[in-house]
């Protein structure tokens, strides 16, 4: 891992790679007729490096967006760009890569598979390095991460966090210029939760990629991020965005300091309408 | 990690469970021997457990007997090999491409529920041997079981892997080597078991009918030839090779799908 080796020295390396311009995107599914508009011209640019979270009510459509920069779906009109190189626009998409890995909600580790050798299926398949070889750099990353003891074991013998932490590690070892997370923090509990989010801090803190991450929990997105673009109830527009500016490596302390409950007084004061909006349209969850 | 665990074998040998289950056996053989004594309704046609003991303490030192065994065993296991190796690709083809399931699966389902012995008489004049007719007769007796499992669990496949997959740089191959087929084969192995059990009803059916060997013929040559006693003991023979041949299948799945046992 040359990304995550040459960053324990604490200087952070000017990263050139991971800047992801959205242009006036609009997505309109057309299940059976009907047209559904999910994601309303949006636009958001997204510096290399910044840890972006992305927060609106469940099937608000930020997945939708985050399917699109992945090459899962196609969108309507609008472009999407990574380095200054289309990777979407109507009636284009550039197929997946490992330059933009997903980390899916609920996890999609292999089940099949070691979490040594899910970690070094990225690396095997790619075919630049020989078997041996990756699964040596998965185990160094592994032990990087703290996570040596679990190489062996499958992911079913694990608890959810250590999945999680795991398939981050998954990610990771692809060298990705961007990392896409959709809500992989959901359904854990409160203590999990707090534990997953620093981990996934600390490995932030080490390789430096650009991040965005899908949540609708309000307090996961201050915690975690650079910033907090907050979208409406579907259709999906920008609402308000909110630049957090907490020292990094952040730790648990942060949640309990002064400005963190300004900024949440903000941001919540700032979301009530599309809250209560989402709530009377009888949509579940907001923060 | 060794596959047969001692400690839970041991526990499992000498518990209350076990302990049921051969009282529950004895109380059978009680009842039955019993019966046939006292000359209870039905019961008493039918030979007694120690009657069966002696024949089968004679027969067991006939080769004849185990040349059956023999037979059976290879007629099955050359059908139900062939249902795997046909009917596998195919469940899966037809899960992967659109235009392949279109294209077979009316007729399958037109086919499976005909049951296999309605075609011993067109497996007999379109097979030129007996060997082959009935090893054709076992192979429909799997095939379909196979085919459906495969293609269900394919089809089944978590939608999250296969993005997974595509967005670490998979080619096609890889796609279905390292994702479809190992998230298949739990379903490929229930396929298997299921199908295991039905080419043992099969078999003997068929040896029944066309045989001139195997523990299916055993038990109608006895039954014909008035040994009364013999015919439980071709029974019970096809109850435990049945058994044993289930049993394998399951050490075999364990052993291919690790990831499935229970911890």
């Amino acid at each position: 891992m040359s990304a995550a080796s040459n960053s324990s020295n604490g200087e952070h390396v000017a990263p050139s790679a991971g800047a992801i311009e959205i242009r006036n995107v609009t997505k309109i599914y057309d299940p059976d007729g009907v047209n559904v508009l999910a994601v309303d011209n949006c636009s958001l640019e997204i510096a290399p490096t910044e840890f972006c979270v992305i927060v609106g009510p469940s099937g608000c459509g930020k997945t939708t967006l985050l399917n699109a920069i992945a090459g899962f779906h196609e969108i309507t009109r609008g472009e999407i760009a990574l380095d200054r190189q289309t990777i979407c626009r109507a009636g284009y998409t550039a197929p997946p890569g490992a330059d933009r890995i997903v980390v899916f909600q609920n996890g999609a580790l292999f089940p099949w598979s070691t979490v040594l050798n899910n970690v070094a299926y990225g690396p095997i398949v790619q075919g630049k390095v020989p078997a041996r070889e990756a699964r040596a750099r998965a185990q160094g990353l592994l032990d990087e991460l703290g996570l040596s003891d679990i190489g062996d074991r499958y992911p079913g013998e694990l608890s959810s966090g250590m999945r999680r932490r795991a398939e981050i590690a998954r990610a990771l070892i692809n060298d990705p210029k961007v990392l896409l997370l959709d809500e992989p923090f959901r359904a854990m509990d409160a203590l999990t939760k707090g534990v997953a989010q620093e981990f996934l801090l600390q490995a932030y803190d080490r390789v430096r990629k650009t991040v965005f991450f899908i949540t609708h929990d309000l307090e996961e997105a201050l915690f975690l991020a650079d910033r907090v673009v907050v979208m409406t109830t579907r259709p999906a527009r920008i609402k308000y965005v909110l630049n957090v500016d907490f020292e990094r490596p952040r730790t648990f302390r942060v949640r309990s300091s002064r400005r963190y409950l300004e900024l949440k007084r903000e941001v919540f004061a700032a979301v009530r309408d599309e809250a209560t909006k989402a709530f009377e349209a009888g949509e579940r969850e907001l923060a | 990690m060794s596959i047969v665990n001692f400690t839970k074998v041991r526990k499992s040998v000498f518990s209350p469970t076990t302990l049921r289950g051969i009282i529950s056996v004895v109380c059978l053989l009680a009842a039955w021997e019993l019966g046939r004594h006292y000359h209870l309704p039905f019961l008493g046609a039918v030979p007694a457990p120690s009657e069966v003991l002696v024949a089968l303490d004679r027969i067991m030192s006939d080769g004849k007997f185990w040349d059956h065994w023999l037979t059976s065993f290879v007629r099955v296991a050359t059908g139900f090999v062939a249902a795997q190796i046909v009917g596998i690709p195919l469940g899966l083809a037809m899960a992967m491409n659109r235009f392949t399931h279109s294209f077979v699966f009316p007729s399958l389902e037109i086919m499976r529920p005909i049951p296999p012995l309605a075609w011993v008489p067109t497996a007999i004049i379109f097979w030129p041997t007996t060997e082959s007719s009935i090893a054709f007769v076992i192979f429909l007796g799997a095939f379909f079981t196979v085919v459906l499992n495969a293609l269900g669990g394919a089809r089944n496949i978590d939608e999250r892997h296969i993005r997974a997959a595509a967005s670490f740089g998979s080619r096609p191959w890889d796609i279905f080597w390292k994702i479809v087929l190992p998230a298949t084969l739990p379903s490929i192995f229930t396929g298997m078991a299921v199908g295991m059990g039905i080419t043992w009803e099969v078999v003997v059916a068929a040896e029944m009918i066309a045989g001139k060997s195997g523990l299916g013929y055993f038990t109608w040559a006895s039954y014909v030839g008035g040994n009364y006693p013999q015919i439980i003991i071709g029974m019970i023979s096809i109850g435990i090779a049945g058994y044993l041949s289930s049993g394998l299948i399951r050490i075999l799945g364990n052993v291919l799908t690790p990831w499935q046992r229970r911890f």
